[in-house]
Formats: structure tokens, sequence, C-alpha cells
């Protein structure tokens, strides 16, 4: 080697990184167990559970992200259905896009890039909120005043996304097949009748539920990592604007290796 | 004033001659650095305690062990007599009830107005009425000297010395017998900071509170603090009133009152009492 400090370097740096990563690893995991187990008692003590946040949670990660979302994912349908519409019509098979667009909206995109959509939108704002309440002494604050912390920010805003996700999934879902529907009557000469007739007898009721069934388990990843990520953040301002990009592209992160473990279970289940 | 006799806790008479806050032998470190090292400290009930030392003689994070947000490497806290090692989360709940904490910099909630922050233990712990929690509120702002037209402020709207006041009467909202101050008076100008020490002191002669506080304030130091203990090297170099440890010839503590203003502070307060009351 002509630079041994070169590889040294690069040696250690891997080294720290790992240690840095696993240590991270654990971190998280006995987060979510803390989680799990404020979860628990709040079930346990249902008058514990904190209503007035879950309904505020539930209004603007839900009510307040239709637009983006509906819009988005009717753009999503359009695309998928003109990218579809030329391949169909070259053999012939116009009338299988409602197929394509049923099939590969319901079952990814309505649900991904919703989690996509809301991991932007809300895990970054759980993050930069819990984080600001960090370094401005609140989280501490909170905890001598015998309130938990977790009782208080975390649960509500995990309940609410659970809530929340798949409900947004299901609207993505309407809102994408009807931009596929616009674009194959425009493109391929299918009409409405003519594509939702097809689309019942193609689009089992296992495609839509595989997709709304993912929705919760991405809200639990978007909510906990969001949350997390606030909860590690020290030191100044600046260090929230970091933790929150780091929720952000951490969440999306797990959002996908998630939904790719699910397409393999699913496919070994036959589903 | 009726109601504040009433919660007033009543001190349990076996415990009423052991110290408040107990530590024994309590070692911090982060990671390689050392920021304690066998430290040793005992607090009495109805004591003005004061803990200066230089920035990062780790005073900050010796309260922070007091009040059960971090954990010594090593050694043994008590306070009220309840071990806080292996404390249980019940344990952990009713001692929190029975200490307020001013922080640094207030870590009052932005999402709420300055009344609801001061009413939030009152909403969590107790069973009042929300008219009740109000009125306790107000009495609170008015004892810490806050005009009536804040309660419904924010704290994002309040100047720093507003903002400490508030956390004062925060604190004080379960009428607590044991209060502890992270700089209570810095950032505040001096009539405001002198307002602060009178209340102080009127807090423990009225309710026999024991307090604690971390300040740099010289005039406060001499003006309150029934004892001060100087930390420095990771030790408490010298525990005593501001008179002993004025004449101490320990290096560490003899800095403190060596540079002027600590020089200015001095004389001030060493003047017959008579002169200071004006
Ligand atoms: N969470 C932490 N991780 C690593 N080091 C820490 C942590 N908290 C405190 N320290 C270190 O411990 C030392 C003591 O910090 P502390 O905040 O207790 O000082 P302080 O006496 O309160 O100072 P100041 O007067 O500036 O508030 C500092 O050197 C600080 O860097
Ligand atoms: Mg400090």
């Amino acid at each position: 080697m002509k630079n041994p400090t070169f590889t040294l370097d690069f040696v250690t740096r891997v080294g720290k990184n790992t240690v840095n990563m696993v240590n991270q690893l654990v971190d998280m995991l006995s987060f979510i167990g803390e989680v799990a187990i404020t979860l628990g008692k709040s079930v346990m003590q249902p008058k514990r559970i904190r209503w007035r946040p879950i309904l505020f949670n539930i209004r603007t990660a839900g009510f307040d992200a239709l637009p983006i979302v509906g819009l988005l994912s009717f753009l999503l349908g359009v695309v998928v259905a003109y990218q579809g519409a030329g391949q169909l019509r070259q053999y012939g098979a116009n009338i299988f896009v409602a197929d394509l667009i049923g099939l590969s909206m319901l079952r990814e995109f309505a649900p991904l890039i919703t989690a996509i959509i809301v991991a932007g939108r809300s895990g970054s704002a759980y993050a930069a909120q819990i984080g600001t309440m960090a370094v401005t002494e609140e989280i501490d604050a909170m905890r001598t005043l015998g309130i938990s912390p977790q009782e208080m920010l975390v649960v509500p805003k995990l309940v609410a996304l659970i809530i929340v996700l798949p409900l947004l999934t299901v609207f993505a879902d309407v809102l994408g097949i009807f931009g596929g529907m616009l674009m194959a009557s425009t493109q391929l000469d299918v009409g409405f009748i003519e594509f939702l007739d097809r689309f019942v007898k193609a689009v089992g009721p296992t495609s839509f539920l595989v997709g709304v069934g993912k929705a919760p388990v991405f809200a639990a990843i978007i909510a906990i990592v969001g949350c997390y990520q606030g909860f590690m953040t020290k030191g100044g301002a600046d260090s929230v604007g970091r933790q929150t990009t780091r929720s952000v592209v951490q969440s999306i992160f797990l959002v996908i290796v998630a939904d790719a473990l699910f397409s393999i279970a699913f496919s070994l289940l036959d589903l | 004033m009726l109601r504040q006799t009433e919660h007033l806790p009543q001190p349990s008479k076996a415990s009423s001659n052991d110290p408040v806050i107990e530590m024994r032998n309590v070692s911090t470190s982060f990671g390689e650095h050392v920021v304690h090292s066998d430290i040793n400290l005992e607090i009495h009930r109805a004591e003005i305690f004061a803990i200066i030392g230089g920035s990062g003689s780790g005073k900050s994070t010796l309260l922070r062990e007091m009040i059960l947000l971090q954990r010594p490497n090593s050694g043994t806290i008590r306070i009220l007599g309840i071990e806080l090692k292996d404390i249980s989360e019940l344990d952990a709940l009713a001692l929190r009830k029975r200490w307020g904490v001013m922080f640094q910099h207030g870590g009052l909630f932005g999402a709420l107005t300055i009344k609801e922050n001061v009413g939030l233990p009152l909403h969590e712990h107790t069973a009042l009425s929300d008219a009740q929690i109000d009125d306790i509120a107000d009495a609170k702002l008015n004892m810490t000297g806050l005009k009536p037209e804040v309660a419904d402020q924010f704290p994002s709207e309040l100047s720093g010395g507003m903002m400490k006041r508030a956390s004062l009467a925060r604190a004080l909202a379960l009428e607590p017998e044991l209060l502890f101050l992270d700089e209570p008076t810095a950032g505040l100008d001096p009539v405001s900071a002198a307002g602060v020490d009178a209340l102080v002191m009127q807090l423990r002669d009225q309710f026999k509170l024991t307090i604690v506080m971390i300040t740099h304030d010289m005039d406060m130091l001499w003006q309150v603090a029934d004892r001060v203990a100087v930390l420095a090297d990771g030790k408490v170099q010298e525990v005593g009133s501001m008179q002993a440890l004025s004449q101490s010839e320990n290096p560490s503590v003899k800095s403190f009152f060596m540079g002027h203003r600590g020089q200015a502070a001095m004389q001030r307060n060493l003047t017959p009492l008579e002169n200071i009351k004006e």
C-alpha cells in the first residue's frame, strides 16, 4: 500500500460506523420496546389514552394530507396507464389496462406513494416537533412533571397514523384508478363502464386487502422512526434539522424494505 | 393563601432531621470524560443551598442526577429518604410530585399558554376542577410577579425573565417541598433579580421549602444562600456559608472571590445589613 494512513483511516472509519450503526439499532429496539410497553399500558387503562392529541394528529396527518395524496396518486394512475397504453395497443389488448391499473395501484403504488408522502409530511414533522422540545428542555420538564413523553407524544401519533394511513391508502386507490380510467378512455378507447366491468373481474378483493393491509405497518414505521429521531436530538437547533432529514430518509428506506419483504411473503403465500 | 397551607405536605416526623438530599460517592463520566468523582453532599430541610463552579464543572449534571433525569455511574443518592438507584416507576412519580424544577431556559411547553403551562401538573395529578386549577394558576403567576395579562400569552411571546418567572410558577403548582432552580437570575435585570431573591427567601421562610439552586449571581449567593458548595475538578472543593468560603485558602474557591465581580459583590454584601435593605 502506498498510503498506509489512508487504509488505516478507512478501516477505523468502517469500524466506527459499524459500531455506531449497531448502537443505533439497539437504541431503536429499546425505544420500540418502551413504546410497546406504554401502548400496552394505555390499552389496559383506556382512561390514560390521550384522545385530544390523537384527534389532532388524525386531522394533521390524515385529513390535511388528502389533497396531496389524491393529486399524486391520480397522476400516478395517469402515468401508469399512459405508459402501458403503448404496449397494450400493439397487441390489441386495450382492455387489459384495467388489470394493469387495478393490480399495480391497489397492491403497490397506492400504499407506497401514500406512505412516502406521509413520511415526508408527518414523519418529518414528528421529528422536528419532538427534537425542538428536546432542545428547549420541554421533554425534561415533562419528565420532571411526572408526565411520560412516550404517553403524551409518541402513542397518540402512532395510534393516529395507524388509523389514518389505511384510510389514506383507500383514497389513493380510488383516485389512482380514476386517473387510469381517464387515460384508458382517452388513449385506448376503453370506456368507464367497460373498464369497471373488467376491473371487477380481474382484480379480486385480495389485491385490495393486501395493499391496505400493508398500511398499518408502514404507519408504525413512520411514526416510530420520526419520534425516535426526534428524541435523539441533542445540542442546538442545527441538530433538529439533521434529525429531521434523517427521519425522512430512514423511514422511506424502511418503508420500501418492508414493502419488499411483504412482496416476498405474499408471493410465498400465493396471495 | 388558605389553599396553600391546605396542600402543604407535612414533613414526616421520623425524617424531619434527616437530610433532604444525601449524595454519597457519586461519580459520573461521559465516555472518557470524568465529570464527577466521589461527590458527597448533604442538604437539610428548609435550607437554601447553592451549587457554584465554572462552566462545564458539572453543576447541571449534578442537578439532573438529583431530579431523575440522569443516572450517575456509581454512588448513591437519597432524596427525601428515598434511594434513587432502583426506584420503581410509582415511587419516582410520587417523588416527582414532591419537587418542583425550574429549568435554565424555562422548559415551558410552547404549544400551551402560560396559564395552561402552570395548570398542567394540576390537571395531570389532581382531581381539581378546571375553575379551581385556573384560580391556583392565577395565584402562582401573581406570586411570581407576573401580570395577569401574561396568563393567556404563549411562551414565545415572553421575555427571558418572564419565562423564568412562569417556569417558577409551574414548579410551585403542586406545592412542592423541594425546589430546584437552575440559574434563576441569569439574564434578569437587577430589579427582577432582586425580586427573585426575595421570592426565594419568602418561599423558604413561609412554606419551609428546601431550595437547591445553581447560580453564578454573586449578589444572590451573598443574599440568600445558607450554604454553598463549590464544584471544581470533579469534586466538591468546599461547602459553607459565603462568609466562610470567602476566607478559604483553597485555590479553586479563592478564584471565585478574586475577580473584580466577586470583590465588588463581597464589598456590597459585607456591609451591615441595614444598608442593604434600601
Ligand atoms: N449528555 C452528555 N454527553 C456528553 N457529555 C456531557 C453530557 N452532558 C454534559 N456533558 C459534559 O459534562 C460536563 C459538565 O456539564 P454540565 O452541563 O453539568 O456543566 P455546568 O457546570 O452546568 O456548566 P454551565 O455553567 O456552563 O451550565 C461538560 O464538560 C459537558 O461537556
Ligand atoms: Mg449548566
